[in-house]
């Protein structure tokens, strides 16, 4: 197995340079995975149903805190049903599942070798996660 | 000893032949003599105890008291003394629960920072919800427990000291005999979380003298879901049991239960009978190998391993001065996980994370750690394997 599957350039570039690192007050999600230490708070600022800025901060893996940065710099600005989509679509190609549009995910193509290493899906997708959950409660 | 011969004994060899298994701290893996003595348990005469008036019946509660007894001895325990639990952690809750009743406000409890999450937490929250007093023993910069510093936080309000045996990071001993020797001249009661210690040492109950002391099966050759609860018997008696049930109890009244002796009383329900006759055969197991043999053979390979990394550049060894066979490290500037990917594909099993000892994260100031730990089914080739993914490790990720 080749590990430059996993740790693509983009990764390691967005683990050691976080962008949208760093919260600001907006609405807050916090989740941790007590096993490997992922602590990750995304925060989201979320008007008429655009996002208009995502945030986060915590530690973790590389792949935990990279999907974070890359996740924040892809939906910022994407409306409420867009990132529903590309989240969707996000999770399908950490399982390894056929994608239903190719070209939304962009940066994040570069989690695709996560497929083959089932013990890393939830550092990949904790913050995708917490960013989920966030955009379900102010959809409520 | 050979550790061929002995690898052959592990079934999981044979389906994994390139399985190098570093996380024996985690759980060991069963050798076929204790999985053929729980078969035989389930094929042969696998029906429920203390019931039935039938042979079978007869027969299998038999083989469960022959496991407590043979248990009991290689404690030098009595019969009574042995609670049989889900495991370790259902254990060390039972003790504290249980003893709890015998605690008021204001009363001291001391535990440690080096102890693993099942042997402070009970007491963490017990002395919450019973305004006790909690108090963490300082550790020495090594990150041991002394007897000497145990000596320094006692007062005359301290009731129980809950601690580890063998540190589930660092793998330090602790002096139990000594420390018990001191709290009992402080009527302190001593809770022995023991699940690092029975894997790899010889334990005399008798001689340490603490007053209750707990392990699993699984981490020494034993089957998943049990554990063993050691409590001396005058102090057993004193104890209302928290589960009440089947088999607990001698006669039922609409307002009135009359509960059986120790240790039946604590055991309510169908237990688990095949674990309890495989945990015994994982005892005749290590009695076969002998403690003597398991000792020298991990700690010369823990030293083989120490001076190989020695060598390496760019890790942090946590715990070089320990008493078993575990090395508690990070490689530099990466985080525990991605280098936990890197062993991962090489086919060796390692902890990474905070090993359920988050205050031991803490006090080693990381976000976690890796954990290698070798038992005797571990050769050198094993421990090569190990270092030279270190080095593949440190190399990869310092193209980043």
């Amino acid at each position: 197995m080749d590990m430059t599957n996993l740790y693509r350039h983009i990764i390691m570039d967005h683990y050691k340079n976080p962008r949208h690192k760093g919260l600001k007050g907006y609405k807050q999600n916090h989740l941790r995975n007590p096993s490997c230490g992922d602590d990750i708070t995304i925060e989201a600022n979320i008007e008429d149903k655009v996002l208009k800025e995502i945030n986060h901060e915590g530690t973790g893996c590389s792949i935990c805190c990279s999907s974070a940065s890359i996740m924040s710099e892809l939906l910022t600005g994407k409306s409420v049903e867009e990132a529903k989509a590309i989240i969707e679509d996000y999770y399908h190609l950490i399982k390894g599942e056929p994608l239903v549009n190719e070209d939304i995910l962009e940066d994040a193509l570069a989690y695709q070798g996560v497929s083959q290493f089932p013990a890393r899906i939830k550092c990949a997708t904790i913050s995708w996660k917490a960013l989920e959950e966030l955009i379900g409660e102010n959809i409520e | 000893m050979d550790v061929n011969k002995i690898k052959a004994l592990f079934p999981m060899y044979t389906k994994h032949p390139d399985l190098i298994y570093l996380d024996s701290s985690a759980t060991s893996l069963k050798p076929q003599y204790v999985l053929d003595k729980m078969n035989e348990y389930y094929s042969d005469y696998g029906v429920n105890i203390h019931r039935g008036v039938y042979n079978l019946s007869y027969i299998a509660t038999d083989k469960y008291d022959e496991a407590r007894q043979n248990i009991a001895s290689f404690l030098n325990a009595d019969f009574q003394e042995i609670v049989f639990t889900k495991n370790v952690t259902e254990a060390l809750n039972k003790a504290a629960l249980m003893f709890s009743e015998f605690l008021s406000p204001g009363d001291e409890v001391i535990t440690t920072e080096l102890e693993h999450h099942s042997s402070m937490l009970p007491w963490q929250v017990i002395s919450k919800n019973k305004k006790l007093k909690l108090t963490y023993l300082p550790l020495t910069k090594e990150g041991r427990i002394t007897v000497e510093n145990f000596k320094k936080i006692i007062t005359n309000k301290t009731r129980i000291i809950a601690l580890t045996y063998v540190s589930n990071t660092m793998g330090y001993m602790t002096d139990i005999k000594e420390i018990t020797k001191i709290a009992h001249e402080h009527n302190i009661v001593v809770i022995v979380d023991a699940a690092q210690a029975v894997p790899h040492l010889k334990i005399d109950v008798k001689d340490l003298d603490c007053d209750f002391l707990a392990f699993s099966g699984h981490k020494m050759f034993g089957p998943t879901g049990i554990g063993v609860l050691y409590g001396k018997k005058a102090l057993l008696k004193k104890l209302t049991p928290i589960d009440f049930g089947g088999d607990m109890n001698e006669n039922v009244d609409l307002y009135d239960v009359e509960i059986k002796d120790i240790p039946y009383r604590f055991e309510a329900g169908t237990p688990p009978i095949a674990e309890a006759i495989g945990l015994s055969a994982a005892v005749d197991f290590i009695k076969s190998i002998g403690y003597e043999n398991i000792h020298m053979h991990e700690i010369a390979l823990l030293n083989y391993a120490h001076a190989k990394l020695k060598q390496v550049k760019g890790i942090t060894v946590y715990n070089w001065t320990s008493d078993i066979g575990l090395i508690n490290f990070n490689i530099d500037n990466v985080h525990p996980h991605d280098a936990a990917t890197l062993f991962d594909k090489n086919n060796i099993a390692i902890r990474a994370g905070h090993h359920c000892a988050q205050l031991v994260s803490k006090l080693l100031k990381c976000n976690g750690t890796l954990r290698a730990s070798f038992y005797i089914y571990n050769d050198r080739n094993d421990v090569d394997a190990f270092v030279r993914t270190i080095e593949e490790t440190v190399s990869f990720f310092s193209q980043f």
